[in-house]
């Protein structure tokens, strides 16, 4: 299969979020030295807020969405063996995007746009910021429609076989980020670029706040989907096994797709602007969201278990020695699932209606995701990109060892600096400080954990500093490499998947169904009653 | 199609995990009352200087007639306004807070006196303290340049000691 395009089509996406990575990771290390305060010389709050919203905007928006956009193109043209359809089309949806980052770009580093990737209305950023921030979504819906595009000529050339399982996942990612954006795509266009060009002169938090909701917590799944794609799918013929099951894989996609979706209320817990039984009923999706990772735990553990046994271990524990750890997807995986065991449990916590009231936006919050997303999700992104380069690149990896241990490093560095922050959270700090000035016994406590953060911060920069090195020397290598993705085989061949397990049609219109009763009152309700808009706020 | 038997008990497992879950947050809510902070009552940030209910004379403490006390409270960057308060321990308190100016989330670290203060919306959270001492008042929601300078003091003092502060009634500024 002659693929070239689209190699470049992908390695293009995947530079562009190993390159933001690498920004933001710098920015990281710069924060968590600054707000210790024992570095006076640094302190500089509005440095500090403009490099704060820079890292979240580059690490939540940039990264993810070119390394999920780059992914799909090429697992689309591996799975289905069909070229990439309209590739002008593909490209201009990169363009959009990256004008988008660009635009964006410019107030961020000006110090225009400090209000955070979350926005927070009434606080105002300059009106390129949101413009930019909504060409980048505008440039992933072209790679949504790619996607769709693509599933829908193989099932139309192959009715009735089941879709190959990791574009089965890919297409489910692209039809949950159709979903997921609409909310925040609605709070740009109605609310926060006509306040921010001053057509209307206010705007209702709590509005915008119901609609970021909408899009903030399916957006974590979007940017999970391509990981656990890869454990499916990639894992389990990387560590030289099998798939203990590919239907039940499906089931998760969908169960990952239709609740993560009904359930962000969870973000509003703590505000006012919306009432106990609609935060309840999005508490209990919360819950019924955790059956798809629990499923995902066990049936990629079983995969895992195969391999293992398959190479040569013997009882209860011997088949985790027998594992490849020097085979960086493997090793992603054991230290992606070890961090997902811990930021699942405080997760929970965060879940839990009532409890969420001891953390919330603490710097336990902070701790949390960027253990699960900055540790699970993102170190198998890592993962991939190691099993990705020679492949997209024609040449081999630059040095295996060094992935080796950058990937121990990463699990470690976020070990280090997140830990502490859980505590910090737990002893009261509130997230997103860039200086401690309460005079409050309260603080001394917080002193040792401050410094044990700086060192995690260290070890992760030099550790980011390493994967972008490498993947950069292996694309300027001599050597040639010729490999193609090798997608992992379940143990029992697919046969007569029932069309819902093999389409989303249904799916969809549970969706609607559900978004209709999760948001429907929650949103019309600032319609009925008295509301007061807010002007605008610089910071 | 083929599904393990595993597989099966592990899914009903894990519905029994999360079934667990929410049966004991759904019975702290409806048994015990536990509920997160809500209150859907909306009003208008930008006169709060006017409204009957948070001109500044009517800011902080007020005994009700049985006994529980209401304290309102305004935030604005970057303060919690009064920023001196004295509360009595032991007894049942209920916050308005309402915000002047932006999205502020307002901790009282190791209490759970937390929730978000929504510009155009009042907040109200009813808690009672059982230990007297400082408790500082703390931003927890980004609101600004000065957003770490964010912070009030609330002391906690006995019952009695409360009751012989306030003999003279009306409200308490500290």
């Amino acid at each position: 299969m002659d693929n070239a395009a689209e190699k470049k089509l992908a390695l293009t996406h995947f530079w562009v979020a190993f390159g933001s990575f690498g920004l933001a990771a710098v920015m990281g290390l710069y924060q968590v030295i600054e707000r210790s305060g024992f570095f006076g010389f640094l302190e500089s709050r509005e440095v500090y807020y403009a490099s704060v919203s820079t890292h979240g905007v580059l690490m939540g928006f940039v990264l993810t969405t070119f390394f999920i956009m780059g992914f799909g193109y090429y697992v689309a043209n591996t799975t289905l063996k069909l070229p990439v359809w309209n590739k002008t089309f593909a490209w201009t949806g990169f363009g959009v995007a990256l004008t988008g980052v660009v635009l964006a770009a410019l107030p961020l580093l000006l110090g225009q746009a400090s209000v955070l990737f979350t926005f927070y209305p009434p606080l105002m950023a300059h009106p390129l910021f949101y413009i930019g921030a909504t060409l980048l979504v505008v440039g992933s819906w072209f790679w949504c429609v790619s996607m769709i595009v693509m599933y829908m000529q193989w099932k139309k050339a192959n009715p009735d076989q089941p879709v190959p399982l990791a574009m089965f996942a890919t297409t489910a990612n692209a039809i949950l980020w159709l979903w997921t954006s609409a909310g925040v795509a609605a709070e740009v266009l109605f609310q926060l670029i006509p306040w921010a060009l001053g057509w209307i002169d206010t705007i209702d938090a709590g509005l915008a706040r119901t609609l970021f909701a909408w899009t903030l917590h399916p957006i974590v799944y979007f940017w999970l989907i391509p990981t656990y794609t890869a454990f499916y799918t990639l894992v389990p013929k990387q560590a030289g096994g099998f798939l203990f099951s590919d239907e039940m894989a499906r089931a998760a996609f969908i169960l990952l797709v239709v609740f993560s979706l009904p359930i962000g209320f969870h973000h509003l817990y703590m505000d006012p602007e919306q009432g106990h039984g609609w935060k309840i009923l999005h508490a209990v999706g919360t819950f019924v969201v955790t059956l798809p990772t629990f499923i995902t735990g066990f049936t990629v553990i079983a995969s895992l278990e195969i391999a293992g046994r398959l190479n040569g271990g013997k009882g209860l524990f011997g088949w985790i020695a027998a594992l490849p750890w020097n085979n960086p997807m493997v090793l992603s995986i054991i230290l992606g699932l070890l961090m997902l065991i811990f930021g699942g449990f405080g997760g929970l916590v965060n879940a839990s209606y009532a409890m969420n009231a001891m953390v919330h936006n603490t710097a336990w919050i902070s701790g949390h995701f960027h253990l699960i997303f900055g540790g699970t999700t993102i170190i198998m992104y890592f993962g991939i990109a190691y099993y990705f380069w020679p492949i997209l690149t024609g040449k081999p990896l630059f040095c295996p060892s060094m992935a080796i241990a950058q990937l121990w490093s990463w699990f470690i560095g976020m070990v280090i600096m997140t830990t502490p922050w859980h505590i910090l959270g737990l002893l009261g700090q509130p997230r997103r400080i860039d200086s401690v000035n309460y005079n409050n016994l309260l603080t001394i406590s917080w002193e040792p954990y401050e410094v044990t953060m700086i060192f995690g911060g260290l070890i992760l920069v030099v550790s980011a500093g390493m994967l972008v090195y490498n993947l950069y020397k292996t694309h300027l290598g001599s050597e040639s490499y010729q490999g193609e993705v090798e997608y992992a085989e379940p143990i029992h061949a697919v046969k007569d998947l029932p069309s819902y397990l093999n389409s989303f049609t249904l799916w969809n219109i549970v969706i609607g169904i559900f978004m209709l009763i999760a948001f429907g009152y929650p949103i019309l309700q600032f319609f009925l009653m008295e509301t007061f808009g807010s002007g605008r706020w610089g910071v | 199609m083929h599904i393990d038997k595993l597989e099966k008990n592990w899914a009903g497992i894990s519905l029994g995990i999360a079934g667990l879950f929410v049966t004991v947050i759904l019975g702290s809510a409806f048994l015990h009352g536990i509920h997160a902070p809500s209150n859907v009552e909306t009003i208008d940030s930008a006169k709060l200087h006017l409204s009957a209910e948070f001109a500044e004379d009517k800011l902080g403490a007020h005994r009700n007639a049985n006994g529980s006390i209401t304290v309102r409270m305004v935030a604005g960057r970057y303060g919690f306004y009064p920023k001196e308060l004295t509360l009595p321990a032991e007894t049942e308190i209920t916050f308005r807070w309402v915000s002047l100016d932006v999205i502020h989330g307002v901790h009282m670290p190791m209490t759970n006196m937390s929730t978000m203060i929504v510009p155009g919306y009042v907040a109200q959270v009813s808690t009672a303290f059982h230990h007297a001492g400082d408790y500082p008042v703390l931003c927890n929601e980004y609101c600004g340049m000065g957003h770490a300078h964010m912070w009030s003091n609330i002391k906690v003092v006995s019952k009695a000691q409360w009751e012989a502060l306030n003999k003279q009634g009306g409200a308490n500024h500290g």
